[in-house]
């Protein structure tokens, strides 16, 4: 059905993100966990969840900070890992760049995974929505989702510091990341940058301030980059 | 715990909550509609699918709960959890049972 007013756009937004809500839930459940163990109060996790508002970056930031890498490395290896809420940024911009500039920020601010793959798709399927529209579903599909974050980093801090040390909990992060990386891995592109990177990261690891991060992550955007176009180049190569 | 001091976590949160505004403000708050330059989008686009191997890879093969002895069942757990994900596309799914095996792996065997 065609969307014909803004609050007809907020409904179906909020319809379309409430899903999400089970699967970003245990994450900031586990976030909150994490970061009550590595010993931030209620108050810290929340501000963390708060001012960054973004899962991966987050972990990042916080293994990081455990391992104690300085400050330099902490922050630009989680901007990094983020790097691709600025695609979605620079892919939402033709749809949404014409509105206010303070409504254009507060957008910015939710930019997240999942209100980027609703919205994009949505915005694809009905181009006649208007810019008030669309911007009414893009913050819906926030409007359970940022709640719900907030409240599971606060409810896993709350738990974090009575988890007992024998959990093994300091094996959930890796195991969280790589369960975020396997759907990821769309193209053989992107599986040739993710085993790239592992390969590297290994040798690299001897490295000081966890410059091996930044090496293997580099040559691994590199072997995806080339990958993507010798894949190209046959595609266009087989064509009659 | 492991003791991240105050001054640390403060500055991580702001500059990191400043930062990842800034990452996400970028394009639709400043450049526009200007264009990129493909070369540089093409390498983005494999920015996480890089970086969180890279960061993950070395915590796997020297596993933290071991004091950093490579184990074998750490290796099959992530291994089974970066394939599960891959071929059923659910997050959950690939967590499970890659914790399901180390947590059964440690209660038989711990």
């Amino acid at each position: 059905m065609a969307i014909s007013t803004t609050s007809a756009a907020f409904w179906k937004g909020l319809r379309d993100g409430a899903p999400f809500v089970l699967v970003t839930g245990p994450f900031g459940l586990l976030f909150g966990v994490l970061a009550g163990e590595a010993g931030l109060d209620v108050i810290e996790a929340f501000a963390f969840s708060m001012a960054i508002y973004a899962g991966s970056a987050q972990f990042t930031a916080l293994q990081l900070m455990q391992e104690g890498a300085p400050i330099f490395i902490v922050l630009a290896s989680a901007l990094a890992v983020n790097l691709r809420v600025a695609m979605y940024s620079a892919s939402l911009t033709p749809y949404l760049g014409s509105a206010p500039l303070w409504q254009r920020a507060l957008a910015a601010y939710v930019t997240v995974d999942q209100a980027y793959a609703l919205s994009i798709v949505q915005f694809e399927d009905e181009p006649d929505m208007t810019v008030q529209q669309r911007l009414a579903y893009f913050f819906a599909t926030n409007a359970l989702v940022m709640p719900g974050w907030m409240a599971a980093t606060i409810c896993g801090a709350l738990i974090g510091d009575q988890v007992p040390e024998s959990w093994g909990l300091d094996f959930v992060l890796p195991l969280a990341f790589l369960a975020m990386i396997g759907p990821m891995l769309r193209t053989p592109a992107h599986l040739a940058a993710c085993f790239t990177a592992i390969a590297v990261s290994l040798p690299a690891s001897v490295l000081p301030f966890n410059l091996g991060l930044f090496v293997a992550g580099v040559i691994g955007m590199m072997a995806g980059a080339q990958t993507e176009v010798w894949l190209n180049r046959k595609l266009a190569g087989a064509q009659p | 715990m492991s003791g991240i001091d105050t001054a640390t976590l403060w500055t991580v949160i702001i500059g990191l909550g400043l930062g990842s505004f800034a990452l996400r403000f970028a394009f639709i708050g400043i450049v526009g509609s200007r264009k990129m330059p493909e070369w540089l989008m093409r390498h983005l686009r494999y920015t996480a699918v890089s970086i969180i191997p890279a960061l993950v890879a070395p915590l796997v093969v020297w596993p933290a709960p071991t004091g950093g002895e490579p184990s074998l069942i750490h290796l099959i757990a992530a291994c089974t959890t970066l394939a599960v994900g891959y071929f059923t596309k659910n997050v959950f799914a690939a967590m499970g049972s890659g914790a399901l095996l180390l947590v059964g792996y440690i209660s038989l065997f711990g």
